[in-house]
């Protein structure tokens, strides 16, 4: 119980003082809108084409909100020292951990609902697997949260954690099927796409949104997990050796 | 002066914090070599050193922001290695810097604080009132903690080191870098909280500040432990000798050799071009001195006996020189 309550004032603390402050809310949501208008202008069809963009923008506004997020709750708290107050409270590092990535986790989530709630007045959406769709948005959210906290662990500035995401996330708009199918890439490409967790992330999507999916939906959710867990595991393993020195 | 074995051994009092063989590299640096020493319950035990002597990295291991390279840390009976987090529950820590939240408020950054120990809402609330109150931020506690000067932000982190009632506080470097008012109103809330019965393990290169707080003290020089025993047997060699310090206008030439040579009983050191420091193991005849000096040319403008203190007892443990000990006070803003 003693432990939940520091679970639970750790990822209270994070929204209100970072995740809920005006500058993050417009971010989330002006981003997925400029993104969706980017994508729908590019495609110069009508707006039975949202459908085929949603996927992609979705996963996109969840990968840069939830990155974007980590470099701040956690670099610069360990640059200001803040961090270590939490290090020497007595809860487990994989619970402190858990508790400082699921104010973006939700983050994340929220931010895909922007596209959503938007296409949601322009197109038909009644064809969704939303059943699919709602889990999917889940462990996207999580996946670029642990991709952003690898991220954050693996650099001492703000602005390296910045310059560090996106040299993952720009490749990764392009290289995870998120706007163009990963089978249209060149062959010496697509073994990179299978090595990106957000690529069985927005498989899924495509898969329950517009029906297109590459591979078995079980399949998706059971890479995309190893990802989660495996960027997670190495994510504590750099805090023990490189901040519990 | 006790070694650090013969501490261990001699002393029959309940160890909270014991050190055994404690060492710590980082690359071909050795930071804390082989130290071993023993906190009692209830005592307010110094660990003092130059800037660079290991303090902040012996802290780091004793409260499991770092990992000893060899060598055990038992906290309350408790191995460090197998049960952190347990020993972390009866411990408090303030950091050389103050580390709370910035966009928080001095009552939110005490609660959240509580928080992280599992205090329930009604009790941490309660808690931080009452240790605003105490700490004389009662004023302050709905501004932002970025809005807090030196001194309050140092006492609000002393607050937040004991939200949870530790049984232990480490303190490190406490009053560094903060105003003389504060760093007195610093010192008192130590006292205090000595009193209270709160063991504390306080650091610091305030050699005054030590000698007036705490009970027992660790010399710590290039990671090694040098002397360690109560402030009173330390002072004993220094206080069967007296000490005087001469300030001068126009010394002439080799003005110590000069009074070596006549004084033969007494040790000169010139500190300074303008000032000779005398001792000797029976009393110093001021009058025969000053005299002399003057005979050389020289005008004696002050003569002062010197009160032993533990900054001369670091000077010949440590063989550091005091004009050393006065710049690195001057370069990190000393407060006494």
């Amino acid at each position: 119980m003693k432990r939940w309550i520091a679970f639970w004032n750790i990822m209270r603390k994070d929204i209100w003082t970072y995740y809920l402050k005006p500058p993050n809310i417009s971010w989330g949501l002006i981003f997925p809108v400029a993104w969706t208008g980017m994508f729908f202008i590019k495609s110069g069809s009508g707006l039975e084409s949202i459908v085929t963009l949603l996927p992609g923008v979705i996963a996109v506004s969840i990968l840069f909100g939830t990155t974007s997020m980590l470099a701040v709750t956690v670099t610069f708290e360990k640059k200001n020292r803040s961090f270590e107050r939490l290090l020497l409270a007595p809860i487990p590092l994989e619970l402190l951990m858990l508790a400082k990535t699921s104010g973006a986790i939700l983050f994340g989530v929220v931010n895909a609902f922007v596209p959503i709630t938007l296409a949601l007045f322009l197109t038909d959406l009644s064809q969704v697997a939303w059943m699919a769709v709602l889990p999917a948005v889940v462990m996207i959210a999580i996946a670029s949260t642990f991709l952003g906290l690898f991220i954050a662990v693996s650099v001492s500035e703000v602005f390296e954690a910045q310059t560090f995401s996106n040299f993952f996330r720009f490749p990764m708009i392009f290289l995870c099927g998120l706007f163009f199918p990963v089978e249209s890439l060149p062959v010496l490409l697509r073994p990179v796409s299978y090595m990106l967790p957000i690529t069985y992330g927005a498989d899924i999507l495509h898969g329950a949104i517009h029906g297109q999916g590459m591979l078995p939906l079980p399949l998706d959710f059971l890479i995309i997990t190893g990802f989660c867990v495996i960027l997670f595991y190495i994510s504590l393993k750099n805090i023990h050796r490189k901040w519990i020195y | 002066m006790e070694t650090q074995e013969s501490i261990s051994s001699a002393d029959t009092r309940k160890s909270l914090i014991k050190v055994t063989k404690l060492t710590k590299r980082f690359d071909q640096v050795t930071a804390v070599n082989e130290i071993s020493f023993d906190v009692h319950r209830g005592e307010l035990f110094g660990f003092l050193g130059p800037n660079g002597a290991g303090k902040t990295t012996t802290i780091n291991m004793l409260t499991g922001l770092a990992k000893p390279d060899s060598g055990t840390i038992q906290i309350a009976g408790l191995e460090y290695a197998k049960n952190p987090k347990a020993a972390q529950h009866l411990i408090g820590v303030v950091p050389d810097e103050s580390n709370l939240y910035p966009e928080l408020s001095g009552f939110d950054n005490l609660c959240f604080c509580a928080s992280l120990y599992g205090i329930h809402k009604s009790e941490r609330r309660t808690r931080a009132k009452e240790l605003l109150e105490t700490f004389g931020l009662k004023e302050a506690a709905y501004r932002k903690f970025a809005g807090y000067s030196k001194g309050m932000k140092r006492k609000l982190t002393i607050a937040a080191g004991i939200i949870h009632h530790p049984h232990i506080l480490f303190l490190d470097e406490p009053t560094t870098g903060i105003d003389v008012a504060s760093a007195r109103q610093i010192r008192q809330l130590i006292a205090d909280l000595h009193r209270s019965g709160t063991t504390i393990f306080f650091t610091t290169h305030y050699i005054e500040e030590a000698e007036r707080l705490c009970e027992r003290i660790a010399f710590i020089v290039k990671a090694r432990i040098v002397a360690i025993d109560t402030v009173l047997n330390l002072l004993q060699p220094i206080q069967e000798r007296s000490s005087m310090l001469i300030s001068l206008s126009n010394p002439a030439d080799d003005l110590c050799g000069k009074l070596a040579t006549a004084f033969p009983h007494y040790e000169f050191q010139s500190l300074y071009p303008d000032q000779v420091r005398v001792e000797s193991a029976a009393r110093i005849s001021v009058g025969a001195l000053v005299r002399f000096i003057e005979n050389q040319g020289a005008e004696v403008t002050e003569a002062r006996l010197l009160r032993p203190s533990l900054e001369e007892v670091f000077i010949r443990v440590t063989g550091i020189e005091l004009d050393i000990m006065r710049k690195e006070k001057e370069r990190t803003g000393g407060s006494l």
